[in-house]
């Protein structure tokens, strides 16, 4: 049905070529398997189109229909791709210190190009610290066997079924037993593009009982302008005990494409924070993050802020499964709108039968800065516990103009008012930022952002 | 200072001040009285500038310019201010950052050198002092959750802090308790000179024995119907506006 049309664009059929490849590139013969089952998934169920409910509102086809290469992990980076690449993340870093300056205690730095690790350019913790290690390495480890493509769903999901048959290499990363990361990391994901590409990361995180992560994650890639598709798979296991503060910070251009589905187990006592922020650029983002509280007292903390451009779409979309007692999550989604961008909020929590005094709260609010920008905001709730708290709350407005104007009574300009008006609006999401710098350097991205706008 | 002439103006299609006069010189306080819906407020913002004001006759010039082509923040650079009869709350816009901003991009504009931390500080303590304006709402995000005299002598700390050459106060006084309407008052005196005006909108001759003004003048029906100095409120105190409203017609 949807098949028949997707079958006939070049990259459906590139895709059923590499699969070819890639199957034998996994060594195990249980990895072999998990990739054919995946084919088999992604062959039937297609590309999700938007008579698909969870992609009602976000129509990824017309961004498929580029002549997109598929296999564009370099063995080797020739000199001449090293030289590009070590000039896009040191000019990265140059903005990053900008705002980092004084108060940086630094980070670690971890640079994948299309992702496979750059050793030269990273700067990386011990490994009693943190693992880290090329999926090639890292897949007879217990905690990968364990755990990779055990966390993220297969089923009804075309995009990550796809990525589990077809990706590359990928980044194993594991923080041991009580190892307390004394820096963030800095992940930079460096993406080159000879061509219109379409690239399939794949991480996989686990955070060991007791011990204590945080990551930045930023996207940086070369201005040549061409397509640029990313689908990316990020599988989370973070144990008893154990904190993950997760920061993805999603920068773009024209022409590059971001999908992504981060998927997260948690254990008792844990703590995952997701922190996502998304600024103008890029064409299409599309998140999903689902989180599976696999156990009673623990805690799950998921902070978006969006502002968008031009005729971007941003689409968030989370769960959040309750399973036990005596958990707790929180998210916090605001956006901003500018232009003919449009936005899409789905948050959905499940709280299951025996998930008792339950806390889930969730709240979206966006505030539109033009007529012919748009929001899609739609909370889902399923309860099946009778003792829990759980609230939700949707706002879309317009900037409060009374307040804009007593702000410029009082002599300042318009557009530093309105600047004001969104640092507030976003201080919310912005005040829970745990790294100082870090908050400092999304305070400017958004300034620089609406001072254009 | 500010010359109103033959001023005509209102909202969407509905005129509210229907050819107002008014000439405030230097170093004068003018109070304005006036009935509920009369115009007052309109008069304030038409002045400040507010966006959904429509002008269709008449002039404003302050020092000669033409305050009418002005942007609202350029008004309020060239020494416009306006305490509003109702403060907005702005949540998440700290009080004390965004007086900052407004103190220094007047400045700017008067090609004055930002004020540093420490100066900014400086002052800032200084007219707290002043207006007896508590330590604790400066760093509060602005107005929210301030109690209605809170937000009203916040006003008077803004004032005091940007030094306006003419400030209009809107219904400062309603609101306020007896303690705070001295005290207001008394940091209004401080802050006269004879280089600055006020315009006094009010609805009770009370603070107008704190703050005596120069002209008191009753605006009805969006037109000034009677000029007279600071007896005239006591007379209007006893009588209220009917007399005047005869008079006008007569
Ligand atoms: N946005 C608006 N749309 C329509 N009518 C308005 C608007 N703003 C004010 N008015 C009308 O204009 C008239 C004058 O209002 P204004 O607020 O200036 O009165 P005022 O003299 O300040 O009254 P008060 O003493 O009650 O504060 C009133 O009839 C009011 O209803
Ligand atoms: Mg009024």
């Amino acid at each position: 049905m949807i098949m028949i049309n997707q079958l006939e664009t070049p990259l459906y059929e590139s895709i059923a070529a590499k699969f070819e490849i890639a199957s034998l590139q996994s060594s195990s013969e249980a990895l072999q398997a998990l990739r054919r089952e995946a084919f088999n998934i992604f062959k039937t169920l297609g590309f999700p189109s938007i008579r698909n409910e969870e992609w009602k509102y976000t129509n990824i086809l017309p961004f498929l229909k580029e002549d997109y290469e598929l296999d564009v992990i370099p063995q080797e980076l020739t000199p001449e791709e090293f030289g590009k690449t070590a000039a896009l993340v040191a000019h990265h870093l140059e903005e990053l210190q900008q705002s980092l300056k004084g108060e940086q205690k630094g980070a670690y730095r971890l640079v994948t190009v299309n992702g496979k690790i750059n050793a030269e350019l990273s700067v990386l913790p011990a490994p009693e610290l943190l693992r880290i290690l090329p999926f090639a390495q890292a897949e007879q480890e217990p905690a990968f066997l364990a755990n990779f493509g055990k966390i993220a769903t297969l089923k009804d999901n075309a995009l990550v079924a796809l990525n589990t048959a077809l990706y590359n290499d990928g980044l194993y990363i594991e923080a041991p037993k009580g190892s307390v990361l004394d820096k963030p990391l800095h992940l930079v994901n460096v993406l080159l593009a000879g061509g219109p590409v379409f690239v399939q990361p794949r991480h996989l995180v686990v955070i060991q009982p007791n011990a204590s992560v945080e990551i930045i994650e930023t996207t940086i890639s070369d201005d040549a302008g061409h397509a640029l598709f990313v689908n990316g798979v990020t599988e989370i296991a973070v144990g008893e005990n154990a904190h993950f503060h997760h920061y993805d910070i999603q920068t773009g251009r024209k022409g590059m494409r971001f999908v992504q589905r981060v998927e997260a187990t948690q254990q008792k006592h844990s703590n995952y924070s997701n922190y996502t922020f998304t600024l103008p650029g890029t064409d299409l983002v599309r998140n999903n993050l689902v989180l599976h509280l696999n156990a009673p007292e623990l805690e799950s903390h998921l902070y978006g802020l969006y502002l968008s451009a031009d005729r971007q779409l941003v689409d968030n979309h989370t769960e959040v499964h309750h399973k036990y007692p005596h958990g707790e999550s929180n998210q916090l989604y605001k956006g901003v709108l500018l232009d003919q961008s449009k936005a899409v909020f789905n948050g959905k929590i499940y709280v299951y039968q025996d998930a008792q005094k339950t806390n889930a709260f969730q709240q979206s609010n966006n505030i539109l800065f033009s007529e012919k920008a748009s929001v899609n905001a739609k909370p889902q709730l399923e309860i099946f516990a009778d003792d829990v708290k759980c609230s939700h709350g949707t706002t879309i407005g317009q900037i409060n103009k009374d307040a804009l104007f007593y702000l410029q009574t009082r002599g300042i300009g318009e557009q530093r008012a309105r600047n004001m008006m969104v640092n507030a609006f976003a201080f919310d999401v912005t005040e829970k930022v745990k790294i100082p710098a870090l908050r400092t350097y999304l305070e400017k991205l958004i300034a620089a952002k609406m001072d254009n706008a | 200072m500010l010359s109103i002439k033959n001023l005509h103006a209102g909202v969407e299609e509905k005129e509210i001040l229907k050819g107002l006069n008014l000439e405030v010189k230097p170093g004068e306080v003018h109070a304005i009285m006036g009935p509920n819906g009369a115009g007052k407020s309109s008069l304030a913002s038409v002045l400040s500038g507010r966006p959904n004001y429509e002008v269709t006759q008449g002039s404003v010039t302050l020092d000669g310019k033409d305050l009418l082509d002005m942007s609202p923040e350029d008004r309020a650079r060239e020494g416009v201010f306006l305490a509003f009869q109702y403060p907005i709350e702005i949540p998440g816009v700290s009080n004390i950052n965004f007086l900052k901003t407004a103190l220094n991009e007047i400045r700017t504009y008067k090609g004055l050198e930002p004020l540093s931390a420490k100066e900014f500080l400086a002052l800032s303590k200084e007219k707290q002092k002043l207006v007896e304006f508590d330590a604790k709402l400066v760093n509060r995000s602005l107005n929210e959750g301030f109690s209605g005299g809170e937000k009203k002598r916040n006003e008077i700390f803004q004032l005091a802090m940007l030094e306006p050459k003419l400030s209009i106060l809107d219904e400062t006084d309603s609101g306020l308790d007896i303690d705070a309407l001295r005290i207001v008052s008394r940091g209004v005196n401080k802050l006269r000179s004879d280089k600055n005006a006020f315009i006094i909108i009010t609805h009770y001759q009370r603070l107008l024995d704190y703050i005596v003004p120069d002209f008191v003048h009753v605006l009805s029906d969006g037109k000034i119907v009677k000029t007279g100095d600071k007896n005239l409120a006591l007379e209007l105190e006893e009588k209220g506006y009917d007399w005047i409203r005869e008079e006008a017609i007569h």
